[in-house]
């Protein structure tokens, strides 16, 4: 966990590892929960549903699979995705639904979707996709990932859905990257956007998420999107707006007006904090420790005291 | 929410040197002093690191360049003029062009649209 130096310090934005943070942001009535490296997830749910009272609707938020990787980093990335699957599996509470934000495959290949949607089928649950960079590796720069995860989408995979009463959009922020800029959404993407949301009511909760960060999380790297500032524009007026990335293989987050951000762990390889290597290339840790930084994050919201808590798992403790 | 910053992009030192360091680096080629190579010699350019070495890189017309991925993480070259659009290459995976034409020739990975870098074709003025 890594809290950029650049970034604002919102509150709740910091948090160390090993130390669970709990912090009331009274405009939204937003609450952040983050397990660092907590000795187990399920003792910190069970903390979590002591303090509540409404049923909660939980969801759950895997990322960069990378499904082919075989890199010193981490040379089973299959395996680690089928212990994160079974992770899923074993948690006391069932998510609704599982968002994956992309980086299904490493290098779009047939072999590694069929491999990736076997071992995901096994939660049992349905699965909502955006595609990473790597998924759009294809000759047709992106038909294997719409022919298998595009059906109901829009332009190269946009959507959106409402469940529970809160609102989710799935955003594409990899496709026609320009030199030199970010990830990037498009215009057409924009005015979609701007659409879907004209008729929802402000106190609808937003859910966004997508593969790169929309927010500028360290440009050196790429790690933002160059139109990610419309995308908040367009949300400015609802109460309580949740922005879940991937792309960066690491946990950082911070809470913007209404906005809170995230980023998720890998279950494939971890990637360095910003600016403390020469690239932001796979990350090689002692074998003991990958599964420390690899892992999934749930989500959860309450209803009617409209808490939202994201809790990071690592894969072990 | 910042705004999304355009890189600076980095200035090469000097084109000779780098193209004398790609000499050294083209191992296949055994035999061949910098003194002795002709103009049009294939020359290589690195990715390491998320970074195109050398940056920039001057030639002569007719010269092949080939692009050689040392990173664990895939990488593609894609010329912004669409002249050339490599696959996607692996670790250790090459991609190839010929450039005939004089002229600046702007390129990017287009998975990691940071990465940019420049072939410059040149006829010698010796």
């Amino acid at each position: 966990m890594h809290h950029h130096p650049d970034s604002p310090s919102a509150p709740g934005a910091v948090s160390r590892r090993g130390a669970l943070e709990c912090m009331t942001w009274a405009g939204a009535g937003l609450l952040w929960s983050l397990a660092g490296g907590l000795p187990s997830a399920v003792g910190l749910g069970r903390a979590l549903a002591a303090e509540t009272v409404a049923a909660p609707f939980t969801f759950l938020q895997i990322s960069d699979s990378h499904v082919g990787f075989n890199k010193p980093a981490n040379p089973d990335a299959l395996g680690t995705l089928r212990e994160a699957v079974a992770q899923i599996r074993a948690l006391p509470e069932k998510p609704a639904f599982i968002i994956h934000t992309g980086d299904i495959s490493h290098l779009s290949k047939d072999q590694e979707f069929d491999d990736a949607d076997q071992i995901l089928r096994e939660t049992g649950l349905p699965l909502f996709f955006v595609p990473g960079e790597h998924d759009l590796l294809d000759d047709g720069q992106g038909r294997a990932y719409r022919d298998r995860y595009g059906k109901g989408t829009r332009g190269a995979g946009w959507y959106s859905f409402d469940r529970q009463g809160v609102h989710f959009i799935g955003l594409v922020n990899v496709v026609d990257l320009r030199a030199g800029g970010l990830g990037n959404l498009g215009s057409a993407q924009l005015d979609w956007l701007e659409r879907d949301v004209a008729g929802l009511a402000s106190s609808m909760p937003i859910v966004v998420f997508a593969h790169i960060p929309l927010w500028t999380v360290y440009p050196e790297w790429g790690w933002g999107t160059q139109d990610g500032a419309r995308v908040l524009a367009c949300l400015k007026r609802f109460g309580s707006v949740t922005v879940l990335n991937g792309h960066i293989h690491q946990i950082i987050q911070k809470v913007e007006g209404n906005v809170a951000f995230h980023t998720a762990r890998s279950t494939a390889f971890p990637q360095p904090a910003p600016g403390t290597a020469p690239s932001p290339g796979p990350l090689k840790v002692p074998a003991g420790e990958l599964r420390r930084v690899l892992g999934i994050a749930s989500v959860q919201f309450v209803r009617g005291s409209e808490p939202l808590a994201i809790i990071d798992t690592p894969l072990a403790g | 929410m910042p705004s999304a910053q355009r890189l600076p992009r980095r200035k090469a030192g000097c084109g000779i040197a780098a193209i004398t360091l790609q000499i050294l680096a083209l191992a296949p080629v055994p035999g061949i002093a910098a003194a002795e190579r002709t103009r049009t010699d294939p020359v290589v350019i690195r990715i390491d690191n998320f970074t195109f070495a050398p940056q920039t890189l001057t030639v002569a017309p007719g010269t092949s360049v080939t692009w050689v991925n040392g990173d664990d993480i895939p990488h593609t070259v894609v010329a912004q003029n669409k002249l050339f659009r490599s696959k996607t290459l692996d670790t250790d995976e090459r991609f190839t062009f010929t450039f005939q034409v004089p002229g600046e020739y702007a390129y990017f990975c287009s998975l990691h649209p940071h990465m940019t870098g420049t072939v410059v074709v040149k006829a010698s003025t010796d």
